[in-house]
């Protein structure tokens, strides 16, 4: 029963979740194989988020089946830990620890976690710093520096962990404009390097240049996906050519 | 701009000065304040001393010294007081927060029920419920009144402080705890490393707070007959004949110990409260 990366590194079947009686995802499936990049798009509410966050089991689910790497996260005796290192994520409002520096808040996780050697972690800490492009800001703190590098920092953090898949949540929603880019940058070059990502996004240009796969999730269900170019160009359901319409 | 970040981020911010500004209290109104009340009560107290007796201040400072002491041992009594309920307390305001319910049910009705009582009743409890000698393995420890009362009054202070340890980890947003967890964190971790550093600058002014007002309770200890400041006052005053005018210098010199002990921590607490002030 051992997971192969033939197989898709996250498989989602027939979720559903609900807050109280409200129910946000009614029975969604989607599967991402090893290095691909996908994007969630759709209206605010129609529980995209909710979605990414039940894979690394911040949300628990009330039915169906997400396996990561062939491990079923909707199990009660799910060790949440083994699955949070495998799976990163990257917030909104980055949730930087406000009381670290930028490289504390990178090395944290793999000291205490992984417990690795600190002249290890302090090394591959920087290297991600370099790579997310923010040399000489090792000993900030996360209120001295702006949104868009709080987010690379957390980006950065996410990466020490050595993760599998990244789950990025809207990151780019509470950015100022000229700062959306570098962000963007960082998380292209990444999937460049062959990372599996799931994106929930709102910036349409960026998923449709980086994306493998685009899925259209409204009121808790996957109404339309395809591949970016048949996604942007031939969108058939009404409810996507209108969210489109809306946004393009 | 979009500007909801900042309203989300713990920035801290240096206080921005407020269009009253030039009406706030300073520091130095306090001192004045206390000053002028002093003056005003020696007048009252010449006019009632009766020619032919010691001075009055000639008298009060004859027992200077001894009331001194008494107002150390409130200091004493304050801060013992407050090393107990803190200790206890910080457990207490974890258990609050705990994942096992019967757990925090247990913290939450033990903090209630302290926190919903007069201190002067808790006190008085600890004094006669305490035995005034305990036997543990053949070993008899005695409790004098004295350790009683620090007992007494660590009760409130022990139901305050889990409050504060409480309020204090729920006010920090919740992206903290999921950010951790993401990163596999066990709660432990996540509670010792991430979330109580960042609780101690919100804990800080208000503990402080609370210790001024345990130093000034501790005068409730003169009434189950521990030796502190109010107390040997009224011995002084006894052992004067109850002399009349001696009564407005005794009580304003022990006024003045709290103020001049007390107003110094209250201006430090609304200064790191300034510093510490956090956009949430």
């Amino acid at each position: 029963m051992a997971w192969t990366d033939q197989e898709p590194m996250v498989s989602i079947k027939d979720v559903r979740k609900s807050f109280g009686a409200l129910e946000v995802l009614k029975g969604v499936s989607l599967d991402v194989m090893k290095g691909e990049v996908i994007c969630i798009i759709g209206p605010s509410g129609s529980g995209k988020s909710t979605l990414i966050r039940c894979v690394n089991a911040l949300n628990d689910i009330q039915g169906g089946s997400i396996r990561v790497e062939g491990q079923e996260v909707n199990d009660p005796d799910l060790d949440k830990l083994e699955l949070r290192k495998k799976v990163g994520m990257v917030f909104q409002q980055y949730n930087l620890f406000p009381h670290k520096t930028a490289l504390e808040n990178i090395m944290m996780a793999p000291l205490l976690v992984l417990k690795e050697d600190k002249t290890d972690v302090e090394k591959l800490a920087r290297s991600l710093i370099k790579k997310v492009r923010l040399e000489g800001k090792e000993d900030s703190y996360p209120g001295e520096l702006s949104g868009g590098q709080q987010q690379r920092v957390a980006i950065a953090r996410s990466l020490a962990m050595s993760p599998d898949v990244m789950l990025f949540d809207e990151v780019t929603a509470a950015l100022d404009p000229e700062t959306v880019n570098e962000v963007l940058l960082t998380i292209k070059e990444l999937a460049q390097d062959g990372m599996t990502c799931i994106l929930v996004t709102h910036e349409m240009a960026f998923a449709r240049e980086v994306a493998d796969h685009i899925y259209f999730t409204d009121r808790g269900v996957i109404v339309e996906h395809g591949t970016p170019a048949s996604f942007f160009d031939e969108a058939k359901d009404p409810r996507t050519i209108e969210f489109l319409g809306q946004i393009l | 701009m979009n500007n909801s970040n900042h309203k989300i981020m713990p920035v801290m911010m240096a206080p921005r000065p407020r269009p009253d500004d030039r009406f706030q209290l300073q520091s130095w109104h306090g001192y004045v304040l206390a000053a002028i009340c002093v003056a005003a009560g020696v007048p009252a107290a010449f006019a009632a001393t009766d020619p032919g007796q010691a001075g009055m201040f000639e008298t009060l400072l004859r027992w200077m010294p001894l009331l001194l002491k008494g107002f150390i041992f409130n200091i004493v009594i304050s801060i013992s007081a407050m090393a107990v309920g803190t200790l206890v307390g910080a457990a207490l305001g974890l258990g609050q927060i705990s994942l096992n319910p019967f757990v925090q049910k247990i913290a939450w009705i033990v903090t209630q029920f302290f926190r919903n009582a007069p201190w002067l009743v808790l006190l008085f409890f600890a004094m006669f419920l305490l035995p005034f000698e305990v036997k543990v393995f053949g070993l008899t420890i005695p409790l004098p009144d004295w350790l009683k009362a620090i007992l007494g009054l660590s009760l409130p202070v022990m139901a305050n402080v889990s409050e504060i340890v409480r309020g204090a980890i729920q006010s920090l947003p919740s992206g903290q705890w999921e950010a951790a967890e993401s990163l596999a964190f066990s709660r432990t971790q996540v509670l010792w490393r991430i979330i109580l550093p960042q609780c101690v600058k919100r804990m800080l002014p208000p503990w402080m707070n609370l210790y001024s007002i345990l130093t000034m309770a501790t005068v409730l200890a003169s009434i189950v007959g521990v030796s502190e400041v109010m107390t040997l006052t009224g011995q002084a005053l006894a052992a004067e004949g109850g002399r009349s005018d001696l009564l407005i210098p005794f009580y304003s010199f022990v006024l003045l110990l709290f103020f001049a002990y007390c107003y110094p921590i209250a201006r430090w607490t609304v200064r790191l409260e300034k510093k510490f002030s956090v956009i949430t």
